[in-house]
């Protein structure tokens, strides 16, 4: 695969008139002397979910975190035309990039009360509000400590913790990883209300959450962008989603 | 019995100094996973600092050697977040170089406070009230004892106060969790870093100074001596735990004095290395630290 030509290209994508909110140009990252992103462009639409897909191990989860700063990388990233680049992750987070990484990562040790306290960035009221809201059942769960909820229980406080503050872009990796279905079903609802206020860039297996929530995707793989265009038409196309995906929407749809 | 009771209190007092160091060492590597080689000769100049300002002030003994604690306390902690903001934190997130420079650092302290002071031992204030014994339980017990672990036991209700209730400890719990998803949320993690680093050197010139009062002098090898029954205190305890180092501290104490005195003089040290080994084999992430 490696070399593939880039299919589905952006101008026949369509409907990217206004601004990127992020913009990725050449990113590389290289660890421990193995290259794992060989210069990865693509835009962030400014509103609404845009998917970046692909097999385990492509660099779907690395790309988030070399946007977050987590990993070192060269190339530019830039946050609504402002460059990212050289930033610490701090500053990352306070320019107003929310970011829900895979395996949620809640503080197990600590109550959920003090890791949504830990998310207030001190600049503006945290919203808990809406938060609970969105959660109801967190708020009655404040001083349980967070190890001990649920995988679907832990993804609500890994979500909370982004939402208290107000955001400019939200990374949200594969949220729905190892959950019920009922729960994804749920976790799929809240992306979809988030989404309506402040755009995400969504790594994701479950092509039927994928479906549901993403006007745009960019498919990764071997560190490389393969595929930048329509959600809907990329799932819709059985061959392509097979080729790019190794799997089709309705079986993905289906787990 | 008395010899029991004399026993249990000198070893829970040798505890509360290794607690003092073992504090701040165990949140320097829960947090910043950097094992703070300097940490005993951070204790050493806390200990001769503290000498120094009790010979240069009047005074009854009691006034000089609440003077020389302070100076200690004080004297250590500035140095401490010095070391950390020049030295350490240039290095970020190259842990091997922050060790090898705190290793550096420990030989240069140790080498300078003999060329200044000399080897000879240096004799601290201690007023008569704090070799005085009573009567406890038929055993005589020196008040020294007695309270170097309240002091021991002040810094821990401190420490855990600092942890449960303020912003930045709750920050330090998380960051011995999972340091990156702390920068993730939005915060600069750095400042705990430097936080920890004057805490923890804070409670070792404590611990320096408190060491001159319990032994009656200070030399300038002091600290590493301390620091090697530290780190066997924080592995025991459980890394990044500050409860988990004040049990294993008494644990350490205790075990030390009583087969001292009662299977011979020396096999202490080798007790302590033996309950070491026994925790790693059974419980590896130590008494109360988290599995790693």
């Amino acid at each position: 695969m490696t070399g593939a030509p880039v299919t589905g290209a952006r101008e026949t994508g369509g409907e990217v008139t206004a601004e990127p909110v992020l913009r990725l140009s050449d990113v590389q990252v290289r660890i421990a002397g193995s290259q794992i992103l060989h210069g990865v462009s693509f835009d962030v639409a400014p509103t609404g979910v845009t998917a970046l897909l692909g097999r385990n191990g492509v660099g779907k989860t690395t790309t988030l975190l070399a946007v977050m700063g987590l990993r070192p990388r060269t190339g530019s990233v830039r946050l609504d035309g402002e460059s990212l680049d050289g930033l610490p992750t701090h500053r990352i987070v306070r320019r107003g990039v929310g970011y829900v990484p895979e395996d949620r990562e809640v503080f197990a040790g600590l109550t959920v009360a003090e890791n949504l306290r830990l998310a207030e960035r001190g600049t503006a009221e945290p919203r808990y509000d809406p938060v609970f809201e969105l959660f109801p059942d967190l708020r009655t769960r404040l001083r349980q400590q967070a190890g001990t909820l649920s995988g679907g229980q832990q993804q609500m406080v890994a979500l909370a913790r982004v939402l208290l503050a107000e955001n400019r872009l939200l990374l949200v990796d594969e949220p729905t990883k190892g959950l019920a279905p009922q729960v994804v079903g749920e976790v799929a609802r809240v992306l979809e209300r988030v989404a309506e206020t402040v755009p995400v860039l969504l790594v994701e297996q479950n092509l039927g959450v994928v479906g549901r929530l993403a006007r745009r995707a960019v498919v990764l793989n071997q560190g490389r962008v393969v595929h930048d265009g329509d959600a809907t038409a990329l799932l819709e196309d059985g061959a392509l989603t097979r080729r790019l995906l190794g799997v089709s929407a309705e079986t993905g749809a289906r787990k | 019995m008395s010899t029991v009771v004399v026993l249990a209190v000198t070893g829970l007092g040798l505890g509360a100094l290794y607690f003092l160091i073992a504090s701040g060492l165990s949140l320097i590597f829960g947090l910043m996973r950097v094992l703070n080689f300097a940490h005993g000769a951070v204790l050493g100049v806390g200990a001769y600092l503290g000498w120094w300002a009790s010979v240069h002030v009047g005074g009854p003994a009691t006034a000089r050697m609440l003077v020389a604690v302070a100076a200690g306390t004080v004297g250590s902690a500035v140095l401490a977040a010095v070391v950390e903001l020049l030295l350490v934190r240039p290095l970020y997130e190259r842990e091997v170089a922050q060790v090898l420079v705190t290793v550096g650092l420990a030989l240069a302290i140790v080498a300078l406070l003999s060329g200044i002071w000399g080897t000879d031992p240096k004799v601290y204030p201690v007023p008569s009230w704090m070799t005085d014994t009573s009567s406890v339980a038929g055993a005589l017990i020196p008040h020294g004892r007695v309270v170097t672990v309240l002091v021991g036991l002040a810094v821990l209700g401190l420490f855990v106060l600092f942890l449960r209730r303020t912003r930045y400890g709750l920050v330090v719990r998380a960051g011995v969790e999972n340091r990156a998803m702390v920068t993730a949320l939005g915060i600069d993690v750095r400042r705990a870093f430097t936080l920890v680093f004057t805490l923890g050197g804070a409670a070792a010139g404590l611990a320096g100074a408190l060491a001159g009062v319990y032994f009656g002098s200070v030399t300038p090898g002091l600290g590493s001596s301390l620091l090697i029954y530290a780190f066997i205190v924080v592995v025991i305890g459980g890394l990044g735990s500050v409860p988990g180092s004040a049990l294993a501290a008494a644990v350490v104490g205790l075990v030390q004095q009583f087969t001292n005195y009662y299977a011979a003089s020396g096999i202490g040290d080798l007790s302590v290395v033996l309950l070491l080994a026994v925790v790693l084999l059974v419980r590896p992430q130590g008494l109360l630290g988290r599995a790693l």
